[in-house]
C-alpha cells in the first residue's frame, strides 16, 4: 500500500467511525501540544496563572483519552476490524496513552513553574529549559505531523530527534549539577528546574513511542526496542 | 508453523527488513500473469497442486493454482462469492467429476500419487478425502447407521463389535457421544442442526480419512453449534488434514493455520492466518477482509 486510507468500507458507518478516532486523536494531539507549550512558557516567563491554567486544563484530555478509548473499544466490539484497520484501533488505543502522558508531565512542568516563579532571586531565563523546550515541542509536532499524513518515513526520522534530546538532557543535568555545587543556596531552584528537563526528556520518550506507532499503523512492523 | 516452507518457488519473499523500507505496491486490478504471493509452498506437503485450471464447459472457473497443503495443517480458503474457492476444494476429492463439462488440468497429487490418475479408484479416494458440507445431510438412517455406513462398505469391520468401536469413536472424536449415546438408533434427521453437522463429521471420520474437505461447515449453524463444530476442528487437525472454505473471515481466522485468499479464480495470497488478518501481503487480501468489497 503507498497510502493509507481507512475509507471504502461497505459499511460506510466504519468509514465515519474510523475517521471520528482519527481525528479525535488529532483533536488532543493538539490539546497536548498547547499545554505543553503553555507549560514551558510558564516555567519560563515565571507565569504561574499560566501554569495554573495548565494545572486545570489537564482534566480535558484525560477525560479525551477516555473518551478515544471507549470509540476504539467499541469499534473492536462491533466491527472486528482487521489488518490496517486493526492496526489504527491498536495504534490509537496506545497512542491516547502516550499524550495523555505527555499531558501529565506538561502538568507537573506547571507544578514546577509555580514553584519556580515563587523564586523571587532569580529570572535567569532557564536557558537549558528553554533548549530542550523547543526541541521536544519540534518533536512533538512532528509525530502529530507524520500521524496526519501517515507518513512512516517522517516518522521514523522524527525518532532520531530523541536522540539529541537525550544528549541534551544529560547535559543539562551535568549544568544543574554545576549550579549546586556553585552555590548550595540555589540547590532547591536547580532540583525544580532538574524535574522540568526530567519532565521534558520523558515527553520526548512519549514522541518517540508515538513515531514507533505510526510506523506500525503504516507498515504493519514493531520497531520498538530495536 | 514451521510445517510450512518458506522457499521462494514463485511466491514474492518479503522479508520483513523489505517489508519495512518499501511498502508493497499491487493494485487492485489483477495482472493477467498473477503469482500467488505469501508462502503457497510446504516442505511437509499432504497435497500438493500444481497449474491447476477447471473450467465448466468453455468458462474458466480457476486459473493456475499452485499450492502445498501440509500435514495436519488447517487451511481456510477465503474470498468473494464466485472465487473459485469451492470449486477449487471440490478437485481435491474430485467431486468436480460429477458436475457435467467440468474439466480439471494440471496436478494434483495426495503423498505424491495423482489423484486424477485414470486406473485411480473414486470412490476409495472419497474415503481418504472426506467432505462436509455446507448444509447437514445425513442419511435418513438412524444415528449409528449414518456412521456405520462407509465403514461397512469400505469392509473396515469384520464384526459388530469392531463396526459398534468404529461408531463410538467416531462420535466422540466429532464430540457428539455424549450427546447421543442413548439413542443412537433414532434417526440422524432427528438432530438439531449442530449435532447433525457434527454426525456428518463423525460419518466422514469413520472410513478413517486422511484429508477432511469442509465447505463452509458453519453456516446454516447458530453461534453455539459453529464454537462446537470450530473447537472440533481445532481436535480433529491433531490427526486429520483439513481444507475449509469459509465466508467468515473470523472463522478463517480463528480455526486456520494459513489462509488462501482467491479472487475471481485466482490464487492471490497464501500466508499464515495470523499474517492474513494483521498485514496481509497483497491489497486485494487487504481490502476484502478489512471489508471494502466482497
Amino acid at each position: 500500500m503507498t497510502k493509507m486510507s481507512f475509507e471504502n468500507h461497505i459499511m460506510k458507518q466504519f468509514d465515519e467511525e474510523l475517521e471520528e478516532i482519527r481525528t479525535r486523536l488529532m483533536e488532543m494531539g493538539g490539546k497536548v501540544e498547547q499545554q505543553l507549550h503553555n507549560a514551558i512558557k510558564a516555567v519560563s516567563e515565571a507565569d504561574s496563572q499560566l501554569a495554573e491554567e495548565v494545572i486545570t486544563q489537564e482534566q480535558i484530555v484525560d477525560n479525551m483519552e477516555v473518551d478515544i478509548d471507549e470509540a476504539c473499544i467499541l469499534i473492536i466490539a462491533r466491527r472486528q476490524p482487521a489488518a490496517s484497520d486493526l492496526r489504527l484501533v491498536m495504534m490509537v488505543t496506545k497512542a491516547v496513552n502516550d499524550l495523555e502522558r505527555i499531558g501529565d508531565e506538561a502538568k507537573k512542568i506547571a507544578n514546577h513553574a509555580i514553584l519556580l516563579s515563587e523564586d523571587i532571586n532569580l529570572s535567569k531565563g532557564y536557558p537549558e529549559i528553554r533548549h530542550i523546550g523547543t526541541s521536544v515541542i519540534k518533536m512533538l509536532a512532528n509525530a502529530l505531523d507524520a500521524f496526519a499524513r501517515f507518513d512512516a518515513d517522517a516518522a521514523i526520522r522524527t525518532i532520531e530527534e530523541d536522540k539529541q534530546i537525550d544528549l541534551d538532557y544529560k547535559t543539562a543535568l551535568r549544568e544543574v549539577v554545576t549550579y549546586m555545587m556553585e552555590d548550595p543556596r540555589s540547590i532547591s531552584r536547580a532540583i525544580n528546574i532538574l524535574w522540568v528537563v526530567r519532565s521534558l526528556e520523558r515527553i520526548g520518550d512519549h514522541a518517540k513511542n508515538l513515531c514507533e506507532q505510526i510506523v506500525f499503523v503504516v507498515k504493519g512492523k514493531d520497531i520498538r526496542h530495536q | 508453523m514451521n510445517k510450512v516452507d518458506q522457499s521462494t518457488h514463485k511466491s514474492k519473499e518479503n522479508t520483513s527488513e523489505q517489508k519495512l523500507n518499501s511498502s508493497p505496491k499491487q493494485s487492485l486490478d489483477l495482472d493477467k500473469n498473477h503469482v500467488t504471493v505469501g508462502k503457497p509452498f510446504s516442505d511437509d506437503s499432504k497435497m500438493t497442486m500444481r497449474n491447476v485450471d477447471v473450467f465448466y464447459a468453455d468458462k474458466q472457473a480457476i486459473y493456475d493454482v499452485n499450492l502445498d497443503i501440509a500435514k495436519n495443517e488447517v487451511i481456510a480458503m477465503i474470498g468473494p462469492s464466485g472465487c473459485g474457492k469451492s470449486t477449487f476444494l471440490r478437485t481435491l476429492n474430485r467431486m468436480n467429476d460429477t458436475v457435467d463439462g467440468c474439466r480439471v488440468s494440471g496436478t494434483i497429487a495426495m503423498d505424491g500419487e495423482n489423484l486424477y490418475a485414470p486406473k485411480l479408484d473414486v470412490v476409495e479416494l472419497r474415503a481418504r478425502v472426506g467432505m462436509v458440507f455446507q448444509k447437514p445431510n445425513p442419511f435418513p438412517k438412524s444415528i449409528y447407521e449414518n456412521v456405520a455406513y462407509g465403514a461397512k462398505i469400505h469392509g473396515l469391520a469384520d464384526s459388530r463389535v469392531d463396526l459398534d468401536e468404529i461408531v463410538e469413536n467416531s462420535l466422540r472424536k466429532a464430540s457428539l457421544w455424549e450427546e447421543v449415546k442413548e439413542r443412537l438408533h433414532q434417526p440422524g434427521t432427528g438432530l438439531s442442526g449442530g449435532q447433525q453437522q457434527r454426525l456428518c463429521i463423525a460419518r466422514a471420520i469413520a472410513v478413517s480419512p486422511e484429508v477432511i474437505l469442509m465447505d463452509e461447515p458453519c453456516s446454516a449453524l447458530d453461534p453455539i453449534a459453529t464454537a462446537k463444530i470450530e473447537e472440533l476442528i481445532e481436535e480433529l487437525s491433531q490427526n486429520f488434514t483439513i481444507a475449509i472454505v469459509t465466508h467468515s473471515m473470523q472463522q478463517a481466522a480463528r480455526v486456520s493455520h494459513r489462509t488462501a485468499y482467491f479472487h475471481l479464480g485466482k490464487l492471490i495470497e497464501v500466508n499464515p492466518t495470523e499474517q492474513v488478518f494483521t498485514l496481509p501481503e497483497h491489497q486485494l487480501t487487504e481490502a476484502y477482509i478489512t471489508g471494502r468489497f466482497g
